[in-house]
C-alpha cells in the first residue's frame, strides 16, 4: 500500500494505493469518476483516456502511483457546471456520439488536440484520433464535431446542427433532433453496467475450458474455496434450475459438470465469487480440472461428414434450410451462359466497445434483479429465472446503457453466472468480463461458404439461380438456425430470379458459437452473390449497374421465396441515384475503369458496386410483436416504457420523436424509459432492424390510443366535439383554454379514466419458409459505390470514396441515420480490409484487441455520399422500416469488385490479404 | 493480477540502479511500460517482484547538442521526440519512425529506450536510430560507457548486457552535415497486431558530383535482431542513384537480410517484394532531403 496524492478535475485526494493498480481503477472505483471508459484494459483503443498535466495518456495502461503530485483531468472535468466544453456541444449536434461508450476518449482526446492546435486540420485530427477507436464508426461525424468546437473556440461561432436532404415533414418525426441520452455521454454521467456498484458488492470469475472439445473427468474446487477472500465456488451441480440455455434451443450449458462435454475453448466450468477481482481470479488458479480432450470439428464442411465427431449428441446439422421455386434445371436449361464459383467470409467479432458485465442482486423479498446490458431484457429474464428454478417473476432484468451491441449482446454470457453467485452468497455480485475472455466468450459472427450458381440469357436476365451455404455456428445454436435462414433467402441477391434451389447447412463445430451480427447471415449472402454479379457482368459485357438494374426486384416482384413485393421497394431508385453520384465524379468516365493515380506510379483507382436488401423484423412466422406502455407523469411529462433496448442505433430518439409528434409535444416533455423487465412491457429483441419499425409503432398507436383517451375524456367533460380539441406545443386548447399535460391528468383520473395504457403492436403476419405468404412485412435496399486505391507493389488497399443510397422508407431520425449509414459503412470497410477473428483448431489467435484491428479513423474514406431513398412502406411508422444492418453489408463486395476493377484480381474472399493480392498481381503481370 | 509487488519511482540513475541491484527477486526496469506491462498483464511475461520505473529520471529526458553529436535520453518520449525542432533537425528518420508509434496517448508515456531495450527486429525507434549509427550509452554502478547500438541486441527481445544491471541512459549521434538527410518508412498489415511488416531507415550523404557519397541502411525485421545493411550500403557508397543502382542496390540488399515468414502477418515472399520498394522510398527521401 502506498499514499497517492493527486489533482482530479481540480480537487485533491489522498487515497490508499497498491502498486499495481491503474489509474483507470482508482478514477473509476476509488473516486467514481465512472465517465473514463475500459474497452480494452490493453492500451488499444482510447477509451480509458485522461490527461495528466495536460497530455492524455491511458489510464487501463498507467500505474496510479505514477499520478503522485499530478493534475489529472476526467471527462467529468471538462465541463464548467452546467456549461458544456464546445467539444461535448458539438458532439451532440453533430451525432458524434452513437453508443456512447467511446465518446469520453474521444472528447478527452480531442480537447488535448484543441489544446495543441486550436484549428486542426483534417489529417491533424486523424493523426490524433487514430488509436481512439468507434466501433459505431461515428469517426466522419467527430471529425466534423471537432472543426465546429474549433470554430466555436476561436471564433465564437455559434454551433449549428447539420442538414439533410431526407427526413422532413413532420413537426418532430424526420426532423434533426440530439439524442436525449446525448448529454449524460458527453459529459461521462452516462451510467453503462460496470459504472453501478452496490455495497459489500462481491466480484465474480468464470474458469473457462480452454479446450475446444473434451469431457470433465474431475474437477476439484476445494482450494478455491479455501482461499481467503472467497465466498462462493459454484459447478453445475450448484444449478437448481435447467443447466442448459439458449435464445430458441437450450443446449448451452450454464457450467460443464464432471462428465459432461465442454464444446468450445469457452465453455464455463466453475465460477467463484469473492470479495475482490484479483481474489476471484486467483481463485480460478486453484481449481482444479481434468479434461480429457476429444477429437475437435472446427470447420463447417467438415462437421457434415459422415465420420466427423459429434459435437453434440444430435449430429452436427442443426439445420437444413431449403428454398425452391420454379424448377431449378428447366431454369439452367434456359439459360445460355452459366456460371459457378465459391465464396468465402470468415468469422467476426463484434467488438463492442463495452465489455460484457452483469451484476446481480437478491432482494428483500427473494426476487434476484440483474442489471445488464442487454439486446433482449426479457430473454434474459426468462433463462435466468429457468436456470434458478424460480418464476419469471421472481427476476428482474434492468438495462443500463449499453456501450454498443450489433447483435452480439443477444446471448446469455454472465447474467446467469452472476444471478447463481448472489442467490449463493446473498450478496451483490459483479461480472466483467475483460476483452480477452470477451473475444473468447460471446458468439460470433458465422464464417460461411458459399456457393453461387447462376443462368442467365445473354442480355444478362436471370433464369436460375442456385446456391448452397455451409454456416459455422460454433458449438451452440444460440441464433444459428435463423442467421443461416436470413442467408438462405438473401443468397440469390435483390433480384428477381424465376427458378431458385438454396440448400443451407447450418452445422456446428467445436469452434465459439456463432449468433447475431449485423447483417444477420444476409451480410454474408451479400458478398457471395454481389461478387458472383461483377464477374457475370465482365462475362457478358453488361454494365455491371445495367445487370444489376435489369434483375432489380420492383413493385410487384416476386422474391425467391415467393413473396409478392407490394409496396416499397426502392431499389432501382437507390441504384440509378449512386449511379448519378459516382458518374458526376468521374465526370462521366466509366467509374469501372482502372485510371492511374497522377504522382504514384505503383497506384490504381477503380469503383465497384454492389447492391443489396436487408429483411426488417424477425419474419419468417416468429411472431413480432412490441408493447409500449404510455403514461402522463405526474410533472406532465408523458413517458413512454418498452423494454427494447438502446445499444446506440437511436431508439429512445426515435420513440422520444414519435411519442412527441402524436402528441404534439416538445421533445424535453417526452421521457422514454427502456429495458427494465418490471417497468416496461416486452419490446422483444433488438435485432433483425426491427426496433423502429416494431417499437416505433408500438410507441406510435400507443400514443394515438393516448391521444383518443385524452380527446374523448374532454369531449364528454367539457361536452365539445372531439375535433375542437386541439394538442399543440405540450398543451391541450379545450373551449379557449390551455390545459396542461398535468392538468389532463387530473381531470383524467377525476373522471376515473386511468392516463396510462399499454399498447400490444403485432406486426403484419409473416410465413414460414416453404409456406405461401409474406416472409418478411418489409425490405430496405441499398446500392453501394466505393472507389479504392491499389499498389500493385505492395498490394495494400485503401478506400477512397463512398457514395450509397439506403431505401429506408421514412429517415425518422436524420441525425441518427446518418450515424447509422456511416458507421455500418465504416463496419463494412473494416469487414473489408482489417477484421478477421482467427480460430486455430478451435483455439483463439485473436483473444486480443491488438490482434483484432478494427478500423479506425484512418480508414475513413476520404469522401462519404450518404444519399437516403424514402419508399414508405405502408405499416412501418410514416413510412419508416430498418436500417441498422443493412449499411454495412453492401461494402465488402463493392470492395472486392472495385480491386478487381483497379488491378484485375478477383477475390473469393475476405478480409483482403494485402500479402497474396500483392502476389497475384505480380502473376497477372500489370 | 498481482504482476509486480513493488513498483519503485527513483530520481536519478544511481538511484535506479541500486533499485536494481538491491532486488532480492525478480526486477525490471519500466519506462513508459507499453510493451512490458503490457506483457505482464497479459501473461506473456512472468510476473516481476519489483518494477523500476526510470520515466521520473530528469537526466534520462535530455535532448541537446554535445559537440558534433545530439544527445537522445533514453527516457524522452516520442512525443517529445516529434515535436522537439533538434531532432526534426539532425534526426529526421527518427522523428518520422517515433510519430508512426501508437496514438498520442501511447506517445506520451513509450520512451525512446523502451524500444530500443524491448529489442525486437523491428522497433521503428530502434531502426530510425540505426541508421544514424548510433551509439548507446550504458550505465552501471561502475559508470558510464559508450557501445554502438548495434551491438546490444543478442535476440528477439535480447540484449548484451546485464539487464538487472545496466540501464540504457542515453544516445548520441552525429549532428547533420549540410548535404546529409535521413527518412524512415514501414508497410503494416491492416489485420492484427501493430508493428511492421517491414520497416526501413536510411541516411545518406551526397557528394560533390550529386553522388551518394555513404549512407546508412537498416531495417526489421530481417533477422533476429535489427539489421544494418552493410553490403548494400558499401554497395551505394559513390554511386549516383539511378534506376540501375537501384535494381542493383535492391539485389544486394535481398541476397543479405534474412526474412522469414511469420503466421498471420506476412510471407517470407512477401517482405522479400517490399525490400526494394522500400528502398526506394527511404533513399529517394533521403536524397531529396540531403539536397534540400
Ligand atoms: C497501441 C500501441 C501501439 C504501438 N505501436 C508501435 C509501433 O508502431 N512501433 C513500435 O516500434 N512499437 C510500438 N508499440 C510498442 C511500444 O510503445 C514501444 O516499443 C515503446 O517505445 C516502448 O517504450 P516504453 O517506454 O513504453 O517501454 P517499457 O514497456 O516501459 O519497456 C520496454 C522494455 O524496455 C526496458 N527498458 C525501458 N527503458 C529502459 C532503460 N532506460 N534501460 C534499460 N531498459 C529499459 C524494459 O525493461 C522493458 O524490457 C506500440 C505499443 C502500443 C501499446
Ligand atoms: S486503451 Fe485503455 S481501455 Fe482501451
Ligand atoms: S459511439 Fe463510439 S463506440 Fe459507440
Amino acid at each position: 500500500m502506498k499514499n497517492l496524492t493527486f489533482v482530479v478535475n481540480e480537487k485533491e485526494h489522498t487515497l490508499e494505493i497498491n502498486p499495481d493498480e491503474m489509474l483507470s481503477d482508482v478514477l473509476r472505483y476509488r473516486l467514481g469518476l465512472t465517465g473514463t471508459k475500459v474497452s480494452c484494459g490493453e492500451a488499444e483503443c482510447g477509451a480509458c483516456t485522461v490527461l495528466v498535466d495536460g497530455d492524455p495518456i491511458l489510464s487501463c495502461n498507467y500505474p496510479a502511483v505514477k499520478a503522485r503530485g499530478k493534475h489529472i483531468t476526467t471527462i467529468e472535468g471538462l465541463s464548467e457546471g452546467e456549461e458544456l466544453h464546445p467539444l461535448q456541444e458539438a458532439f451532440i449536434k453533430h451525432g458524434a456520439v452513437q453508443c456512447g461508450f467511446c465518446t469520453p476518449g474521444q472528447i478527452v482526446t480531442a480537447a488535448a488536440l484543441l489544446n495543441e492546435k486550436p484549428d486542426p486540420t483534417d489529417e491533424d485530427i486523424e493523426y490524433a484520433l487514430n488509436d481512439t477507436l468507434c466501433r459505431c464508426g461515428t469517426y466522419p461525424m467527430i471529425i466534423n464535431a471537432i472543426h465546429a468546437a474549433a470554430d466555436k473556440i476561436n471564433q465564437g461561432k455559434l454551433i449549428e446542427y447539420p442538414s439533410f436532404d431526407f427526413g422532413g415533414g413532420h413537426d418532430v418525426v424526420g426532423q434533426v433532433v440530439p439524442r436525449p441520452e446525448a448529454k449524460e455521454k458527453v459529459t461521462g454521467e452516462a451510467i453503462y453496467t460496470d459504472d453501478i456498484s452496490f455495497p459489500d458488492m462481491l466480484y465474480g470469475a468464470t474458469l473457462r475450458a480452454g479446450v475446444p472439445h473434451g469431457r470433465v473427468k474431475t474437477l476439484d474446487i476445494s482450494k478455491a474455496r479455501e482461499l481467503p477472500g472467497v465466498q462462493a465456488v459454484l459447478t453445475a451441480e450448484d444449478i437448481p434450475g435447467r443447466l442448459n440455455h439458449g435464445l430458441i434451443i437450450q443446449d448451452w450449458p450454464a457450467l460443464v459438470g464432471v462428465g459432461q462435454k465442454v464444446r468450445y475453448v469457452g465453455d464455463a466450468i466453475a465460477i467463484v465469487a469473492a470479495d475482490t477481482q484479483d481474489i476471484a481470479r486467483q481463485a480460478l488458479d486453484l481449481i482444479e480440472v481434468d479434461i480429457e480432450p476429444l477429437p475437435a470439428v472446427t470447420d463447417p464442411v467438415d462437421a457434415y461428414k459422415e465420420d466427423a465427431p459429434l459435437v453434440h449428441e444430435s449430429g452436427n446439422l442443426l439445420k437444413h434450410i431449403k428454398v425452391n421455386k420454379g424448377d431449378i434445371q428447366k431454369g439452367f436449361q434456359e439459360a445460355e451462359v452459366v456460371f459457378e464459383d465459391t465464396f468465402y467470409t470468415p468469422t467476426y467479432e463484434h467488438a463492442f466497445m463495452e465489455p460484457e458485465c452483469s451484476i446481480a442482486r437478491v432482494l428483500e423479498d427473494g426476487k434476484v434483479e440483474v442489471y445488464v446490458g442487454s439486446q433482449i431484457p426479457y430473454s434474459d429474464r426468462d433463462q435466468v429465472a429457468e436456470a434458478l428454478g424460480v418464476p419469471y417473476h421472481k427476476v428482474r432484468v434492468k438495462g443500463p446503457l449499453v456501450g454498443g451491441g450489433f447483435g452480439g449482446k443477444e446471448d446469455i454470457v454472465g447474467q446467469i453466472h452472476a444471478a447463481l453467485l448472489a442467490n449463493a452468497t446473498g450478496k451483490p455480485v459483479k461480472i466483467l468480463y475483460d476483452r480477452h475472455e470477451s473475444l473468447l466468450v460471446h458468439p460470433k459472427r458465422h464464417a460461411t461458404q458459399i456457393t453461387v450458381k447462376l443462368g442467365l440469357k445473354k442480355d444478362g436476365t436471370l433464369t436460375a439461380a442456385q446456391t448452397e451455404l455451409y454456416g459455422d455456428t460454433g458449438a451452440y445454436a444460440s441464433l444459428g438456425a435463423k442467421v443461416m435462414g436470413r442467408a438462405t433467402t438473401h443468397s440469390t441477391g435483390p433480384y428477381v430470379v424465376p427458378n431458385v434451389k438454396i440448400d443451407c447447412y447450418a452445422m456446428y463445430t467445436n469452434n465459439p458459437p456463432a449468433g447475431a451480427f449485423r447483417g444477420f447471415g444476409a451480410f454474408q449472402a451479400a458478398f457471395a452473390i454481389e461478387n458472383m454479379m461483377d464477374r457475370v457482368a465482365e462475362a457478358l459485357d453488361i454494365d455491371p449497374i445495367e445487370l444489376r438494374r435489369k434483375n432489380a426486384l420492383r413493385e410487384g416482384s416476386i422474391t425467391n421465396t415467393g413473396q409478392v413485393l407490394h409496396d416499397s421497394v426502392g431499389l432501382v431508385e437507390c441504384i440509378d441515384k449512386t449511379a448519378q453520384a459516382v458518374m458526376k465524379i468521374t465526370a462521366g468516365e466509366d467509374p469501372f475503369l482502372s485510371r492511374a493515380v497522377p504522382g504514384e506510379p505503383n497506384k490504381r483507382r477503380a469503383w465497384g458496386f454492389s447492391v443489396t436488401f436487408k429483411n426488417t423484423g424477425l419474419g419468417e412466422g416468429a411472431p413480432d410483436n412490441a408493447s409500449a406502455e404510455i403514461e402522463i407523469l405526474v410533472d406532465g411529462r408523458v413517458e413512454t416504457r418498452i423494454s427494447s433496448a438502446e445499444i446506440g442505433q437511436g431508439l429512445v430518439t426515435v420513440l422520444q420523436q414519435i411519442t412527441a409528434e402524436e402528441l404534439k409535444l416538445p421533445l424535453e416533455q417526452v421521457n422514454i424509459y427502456l429495458s427494465d423487465t418490471d417497468l416496461t412491457p416486452d419490446g422483444g429483441p433488438t435485432t433483425g432492424s426491427r426496433q423502429t419499425y416494431i417499437s416505433g409503432n408500438a410507441a406510435k398507436f400507443a400514443a394515438i390510443t393516448l391521444r383518443n383517451k385524452i380527446l374523448s375524456t374532454l369531449s364528454e367533460k367539457y361536452n365539445l366535439p372531439p375535433d375542437e380539441i386541439i394538442l399543440d406545443k405540450g398543451l391541450v386548447h379545450v373551449n379557449g383554454r390551455k390545459l396542461t399535460f398535468a392538468e389532463v391528468r387530473s381531470l383524467m383520473k377525476e373522471e376515473g379514466h386511468e392516463p396510462k395504457l399499454l399498447y400490444e403492436y403485432k406486426s403484419p403476419e409473416t410465413t414460414p419458409l416453404g409456406e405461401p405468404g409474406d416472409k418478411h412485412f418489409a425490405y430496405s435496399f441499398a446500392a453501394q459505390a466505393v472507389e479504392v486505391e491499389v499498389d500493385l507493389v505492395t498490394g495494400e488497399v485503401r478506400v477512397v470514396r463512398a457514395v450509397g443510397t439506403t431505401d429506408v422508407g421514412k429517415a425518422i431520425n436524420p441525425l441518427g441515420l446518418q450515424g447509422q449509414t456511416e458507421g455500418g459503412l465504416i463496419m463494412g470497410i473494416g469487414h473489408a480490409l482489417t477484421e478477421e477473428f482467427i480460430v486455430e483448431d478451435g483455439q483463439v489467435f485473436t483473444d486480443y484487441l491488438s490482434r483484432y484491428r478494427m478500423p479506425s479513423i484512418h480508414h475513413v474514406p476520404d469522401e462519404i455520399q450518404v444519399m437516403i431513398v424514402e419508399d414508405p412502406t405502408s405499416d412501418g411508422p410514416y413510412g419508416g422500416k430498418g436500417v441498422g444492418e443493412i449499411s454495412t453489408m453492401p461494402v465488402p463486395p463493392a470492395i472486392v469488385n472495385a480491386i478487381y476493377n483497379a488491378c484485375g484480381v478477383r477475390m473469393n474472399r475476405i478480409p483482403v490479404d494485402q500479402d497474396w493480392l500483392a502476389g497475384e498481381i505480380a502473376k497477372e503481370g500489370r | 493480477m498481482n504482476h509486480f509487488q513493488e513498483y519503485l519511482q527513483p530520481k536519478s540513475i544511481e538511484e535506479a540502479l541500486n533499485d536494481l541491484s538491491s532486488a532480492t527477486g525478480s526486477v525490471a526496469v519500466i519506462a513508459g511500460g507499453t510493451d512490458l506491462l503490457l506483457e505482464l498483464r497479459q501473461g506473456r511475461h512472468p510476473a516481476i517482484e519489483r518494477l523500476v520505473d526510470v520515466s521520473g529520471i530528469d537526466s534520462l529526458r535530455d535532448v541537446r547538442v554535445e559537440g558534433d553529436h545530439i544527445y537522445l535520453g533514453a527516457g524522452v518520449t516520442h512525443k517529445e521526440i516529434i515535436s522537439n525542432p533538434l531532432l526534426g533537425e539532425h534526426a529526421r528518420c527518427v522523428v518520422e519512425g517515433c510519430g508512426l508509434i501508437g496514438g498520442p496517448q501511447v506517445r506520451n508515456v513509450a520512451t525512446i529506450g523502451g524500444n530500443v531495450a524491448h529489442a525486437l527486429p523491428a522497433g521503428d525507434g530502434t531502426i530510425s536510430l540505426l541508421a544514424l549509427d548510433t551509439e548507446v550509452q550504458l550505465a552501471t554502478a561502475e559508470g558510464t560507457s559508450w557501445e554502438p547500438l548495434i551491438e546490444i541486441f543478442r535476440g528477439p527481445g535480447e540484449v548484451n548486457f546485464d539487464r538487472k544491471k545496466v540501464l540504457i541512459a542515453g544516445f548520441r549521434f552525429r549532428t547533420k552535415d549540410e548535404k546529409e538527410g535521413s527518412a524512415f518508412q514501414r508497410v503494416m498489415r491492416p489485420q492484427g497486431v501493430a508493428i511492421a511488416i517491414l520497416n526501413m531507415a536510411a541516411w545518406l550523404k551526397i557528394g560533390p558530383d550529386g553522388e551518394i557519397e555513404r549512407t546508412r541502411i537498416s531495417c526489421g525485421p530481417a533477422g533476429p535482431k535489427p539489421f544494418r545493411a552493410y553490403q548494400t550500403e558499401k554497395f551505394l557508397a559513390g554511386k549516383k542513384w539511378d534506376d540501375g543502382v537501384y535494381q542493383q542496390a535492391a539485389e544486394i540488399l535481398g541476397g543479405e537480410v534474412s526474412l522469414r515468414t511469420s503466421a498471420h502477418r506476412a510471407t517470407k515472399e512477401y517482405r522479400h517484394k517490399l525490400l526494394p520498394v522500400l528502398l526506394q522510398k527511404v533513399i529517394e527521401k533521403a536524397i531529396h532531403r540531403a539536397n534540400l
